[in-house]
């Protein structure tokens, strides 16, 4: 009983540590973009990494999603004769919920992963080392640019998910399921308010930063060799979907 | 001048180092020798400023490492270079922006001073024009490690420190490499710190040599004074003795 009660204790230890190591990781990285020397480049060269590079996967995703509700959406809204409502279905589920945090997922998935693979291995090979003795302050030079790209992007990318996820709604809904073009969109626009789409903004930029964080803390403090940065990396996906599910409940009630 | 004075270190309870006292005099090589794991790059580690000591002190020109943040030990920082045991250099950039990287962050000059700087100290390392494109996985051992020498250098440093150079490297390269610290020392009179235990090799660049053994510096002096000390830990390790080597 004493031993489960002091690994409680040592996990919760642990976990207090790790949030406040975060959020003060957070807060330098934000802080040191306001202090020269700036590095336009930098930021775009990171944009192209997470953003532009994640677009095809997050177009793929969007339709898929928005293929899907529209089928099962059809099917339900049929049983209530209501099939006009399908476009304002898709539309409201992709704007408030499914666009930010699949987009989230996926980025995570694939920019996140790869930004804390990267990391470790600079912190591996002595790399993070080389530029502070530089005297190049490595939170500023790699990890700001990231987190900055990351709050830009996502948000980019939760938009063309939308926009795509719509697009699939239509193709399915319209053009196979035989709903009328016009009720599909005239119902998504009744129903659809700024509201929900501020909503949809605030997650995404929530979630972009927040998977960034995750991802370039945990390659910051890799430790112990390949091993360890695989581990980083395992443990940035699965905490980045935990924090983005998380978050998201949070943030929906807020705006509910 | 580089002085230490009782620095020490623990890892997890573990004390790796163990009241460390030394001085590096001003344009001199020296040389901390000991088995592997026993401290020598915790120890350089220190006075370049990455790791903080439990306790003691390390003073370079009489200033106190300690006392130096923000800007000051940013300057600080531009008075040394570093050559990493694996060469450290940056994945994403190529041979030339790696060499330019420290001109382009810390300097005003312009792309064509770069480009002359950056030349010439790959002609200074005996590497050709055409490796200025190819990036670090392209690069032998040897490559990256005078490509790693010629980063290190280009600000024209006035401390050098040196974790391992040869490590890992064949015994031709090996000698490339001390006769490339040579040469430079020689060039530019810079104060040296290197941690290696390639010997014998290293007696014939170090002025002065010290044996890190158990968390402690257990004998220096010049090249000649190390080998014939009369401490029979350090004449077991210089050669080579397996019984020391596990012990």
């Amino acid at each position: 009983m004493a031993n489960l009660v002091r690994q409680l204790g040592q996990r919760s230890l642990n976990f207090v540590r790790e949030a406040g190591g975060m959020i003060i990781f957070l807060l330098e990285g934000l802080g040191l973009a306001l202090v020269p020397p700036f590095r336009p480049r930098r930021l775009l060269q990171e944009i192209y990494q997470i953003g532009v590079k994640s677009t095809l996967i997050v177009m793929l995703t969007g339709a898929f999603t928005g293929m899907v509700m529209a089928l099962q959406g059809f099917y339900t809204l049929k049983q209530y004769g209501s099939e006009g409502a399908l476009g304002s279905a898709v539309a409201l589920s992709l704007i408030r919920e499914m666009g930010p945090v699949l987009t989230g997922i996926m980025v995570s998935a694939r920019a996140g992963s790869a930004v804390t693979a990267e990391i470790g291995i600079m912190r591996i090979t002595e790399q993070l080392d080389a530029m502070d003795t530089m005297a190049v302050n490595p939170i500023q030079y790699v990890v700001m640019p990231k987190l900055l790209a990351g709050v830009i992007a996502v948000p980019f990318l939760t938009a063309i998910f939308d926009v795509v996820g719509i697009l699939g709604g239509y193709l399915v809904g319209v053009i196979l399921l035989g709903v009328s073009s016009g009720s599909y969109f005239s119902s998504m626009v009744r129903s659809v308010v700024p509201l929900d789409v501020y909503g949809g903004i605030v997650k995404s930029l929530v979630f972009g930063l927040t998977i960034i964080l995750v991802a370039c803390y945990k390659g910051y403090y890799t430790q112990h060799g390949a091993e360890g940065v695989s581990k980083a990396t395992n443990q940035t996906v699965v905490l980045s979907a935990v924090l983005i599910l998380a978050w998201d409940y949070v943030l929906t009630s807020f705006f509910m | 001048m580089i002085k230490i004075v009782n620095l020490t270190k623990s890892f997890a309870g573990h004390k790796v180092l163990d009241g460390i006292n030394l001085e590096m005099p001003t344009g001199q090589i020296t040389v901390v020798i000991g088995k592997s794991g026993v401290g020598k790059s915790v120890l350089l580690k220190h006075i370049i400023g990455l790791l903080k000591p439990d306790s003691g002190q390390i003073f370079v020109d009489g200033q106190d490492m300690s006392l130096l943040k923000g800007r000051q030990l940013r300057q600080f920082k531009r008075r040394f270079g570093v050559l990493f045991q694996g060469g450290a250099l940056f994945d994403s950039l190529n041979v030339f922006e790696n060499i330019a990287f420290p001109l382009r962050e810390k300097t005003r000059l312009t792309e064509a001073e770069i480009a002359k700087r950056v030349r010439e100290r790959l002609v200074q390392m005996s590497l050709t024009s055409e490796v200025e494109t190819k990036f670090p996985d392209e690069l032998s051992g040897g490559m990256k490690k005078r490509v790693a020498l010629a980063r290190a250098m280009i600000q024209e440093p006035e401390i050098m420190f040196y974790d391992e150079p040869v490590t890992g490297l064949d015994p031709p390269m090996t000698n490339t490499v001390f006769h490339l610290i040579t040469k430079t020392h020689q060039e530019s009179g810079y104060t040296a710190l290197m941690v290696s235990h390639d010997l014998p090799e290293v007696f014939s660049v170090a002025h002065q040599v010290a044996m890190l053994h158990k968390g402690r510096i257990i004998a220096a002096g010049t090249s000649e004074e190390i080998q014939n000390h009369p401490d029979p830990m350090v004449q077991s390790f210089i050669r080579g003795e397996v019984d020391f080597l596990e012990g």
